[in-house]
């Protein structure tokens, strides 16, 4: 079995991003970028099959500028086998990425592609179930388990009021939440075996995507600040400050 | 222009978050609203009573007793051509099946909005809600999740009329084996008018307790930090967070929580914010409206006998 694990390179989740002041976007010169933290979880999933004898090989895919091809190298340290960047400066949307995707998956013919539930930045949560719909597989979403069986997948899912579980056919999408595992930390040989792992080099073009953005952004700001609240010095004072305000 | 709602429901009645996806839908105009599920009358003539649905169209088949995201993108899809917008709440069962439709309509879908500009603009918060976008879609058709606790809820009071449907073929690709739900007596968090959050600062799952003697008397929801859940504290779906519920009740009590930015994400749009914590340095202080420095485990107790 062959896994396709699409990773993105984003700002660093501890990072306090700051809105640039012509509000244009976000400042991201000289920030801290890391691998998405639900693609580091997606990845180690993928691991684990491979581990557990379940899987032969792990491809790990981004879209994104040059740089991205150190997320990919993360996910090489971390135990994928190979990688594929595709290469892209500017913005990338979830619908243009799903169609990349779905390219490689057409090229490679992977049995499980592994993604994050969303990334930090866009906060979308929407690539894998694009991705699924584009070809025509189920998606087991927002994962916190998964147990493989012979052609279908059993994907226990983290829902509104609970868990769910739902049972996939082979070839299917599975993203990951956040309790599905922890990742592993690369150690010094495998950061230095990863570099020797390949990593083919590809542009939008080569699958025949158009990039442009269907979505302009217009504007960015702060959100609105709240008020300085105040400290009270006992819980007495707490509660009479919120029966005034009326909320108790 | 006409805007179809997909209503969320459990067959008997409509679930809070699609209200606000309504109110928010109107500003395309005309409301549809289609409640596709199994035995689901109950639901949908509730849905037709919702003050702003003209129309309820009913997809009712076994095939949507769960709602599957592979059946549910595949029923909304029978009807997309109608509409001009396609709206769903930003739920788990909303971000799960919508992306589908978007695609299969070869449209860009704009998530979790918080406020409609016009009918192509939208607000929505990016990068844990560190900073809001407005974004201009140039696609034809809109598909839309709709945060829950950015938009009032629409009322009762509606006369929209009921029709069915036909279910659209089966896709066959996907089943549901079972569910495990938190069962609470509380009411709902994204729909809490006050809740109490616990963090890591609770030590253990037994010490919540003192948490929900609170919550009971304030006839409030227990939530918890993401550092709670992954302790075992409690079960994951009590997480407010980037990762998890987005709420904005009138009154958020955090109670031994730092106030790290993914779980400020999910609550700093609550109209009052205490913080109950010893760490005097901690930033949610920076964001409470009423702070106390206080060792939780005297003033937890301390406040519900005050109350």
């Amino acid at each position: 079995m062959k896994i396709m694990v699409p990773v993105k390179r984003v700002v660093d989740y501890n990072v306090k991003v700051r809105v640039k002041s012509d509000n244009t976007g976000v400042e991201l010169a000289n920030v801290k970028m890391s691998m998405n933290p639900f693609d580091e979880i997606a990845i180690e999933e993928a691991i684990r099959l491979k581990e557990a004898g379940k899987a032969e090989e792990i491809i790990v895919v981004s879209i994104g500028p040059k740089a991205a091809q150190e997320t990919i190298r993360t996910g090489l340290a971390m135990g994928a086998d190979r990688g594929i960047l595709v290469e892209h400066d500017g913005e990338a949307e979830p619908l243009a990425i799903a169609k990349i995707l779905k390219a490689i998956v057409a090229e490679e013919n992977p049995n499980l592609v592994f993604l994050g539930k969303q990334a930090i930045d866009g906060d979308n949560n929407q690539t894998g179930q694009m991705l699924a719909q584009l070809l025509g597989w189920p998606q087991g979403t927002f994962a916190s388990e998964v147990a493989m069986g012979d052609d279908t997948v059993n994907v226990t899912r983290e829902i509104d009021g609970g868990l769910e579980t739902v049972k996939l056919n082979m070839p299917a999408i599975v993203t990951s939440d956040l309790r599905l595992n922890e990742p592993r930390y690369a150690s010094l040989p495998n950061i230095m075996k990863a570099k020797r792992k390949p990593i083919d080099e590809k542009t939008p073009a080569d699958y025949g995507v158009d990039m442009a953005p269907r979505v302009t952004v217009l504007k960015v700001e702060e959100p609105p600040k709240r008020e300085a609240g105040i400290k009270v010095e006992s819980v007495e004072e707490l509660v009479s400050k919120l029966k005034e305000k009326g909320v108790i | 222009m006409t805007a179809l709602v997909i209503i969320e429901h459990d067959n008997a009645s409509v679930k809070d978050a699609t209200l606000a996806a309504i109110t928010a839908a109107k500003a395309f105009g005309d409301v549809h609203g289609l409640v596709a599920g199994a035995d689901c009358d109950a639901a949908a003539q509730a849905a037709a009573s919702i003050e702003g649905v003209t129309k309820v169209l009913v997809a009712d088949d076994a095939a949507y007793a769960h709602p599957l995201a592979e059946e549910l993108a595949a029923v909304v899809l029978s009807i997309a051509d109608s509409y001009d917008a396609i709206i769903a709440p930003a739920t788990t069962t909303g971000k799960n099946f919508m992306p589908r439709v978007a695609a299969a309509l070869d449209v860009a879908q704009i998530s979790d909005i918080v406020e409609v500009v016009s009918t192509d603009t939208f607000k929505r918060p990016i990068y844990a809600g560190n900073a809001i976008a407005t974004v201009q879609s140039s696609d034809a058709k809109k598909v839309i999740t709709v945060r829950g606790t950015a938009f009032d809820k629409a009322a009762a009071g509606g006369t929209g009329v009921v029709e069915a449907i036909s279910a659209a073929d089966k896709v066959g690709i996907s089943e549901y084996v079972g569910a495990e739900l938190s069962k609470s007596d509380r009411p709902e968090l994204t729909s809490a008018k006050i809740i109490i959050s616990g963090g890591r600062g609770m030590g253990s799952g037994e010490n919540f307790s003192i948490i929900e003697a609170v919550a009971d008397k304030l006839g409030a929801a227990v939530g918890a930090s993401r550092a709670a859940v992954d302790a075992g504290f409690v079960p994951n779906d009590y997480q407010v967070g980037q990762t998890g519920k987005i709420v904005a009740p009138e009154l958020y009590i955090a109670v031994g929580i730092s106030g790290a930015i993914q779980h400020l994400a999910g609550m700093k749009d609550s109209k009052i914010i205490v913080a109950i914590n010893k760490d005097e340095e901690a930033p949610i202080f920076q964001v409470a409206d009423y702070g106390l420095v206080a060792d939780l485990f005297e003033a937890v107790p301390a406040l519900e006998k005050a109350l």
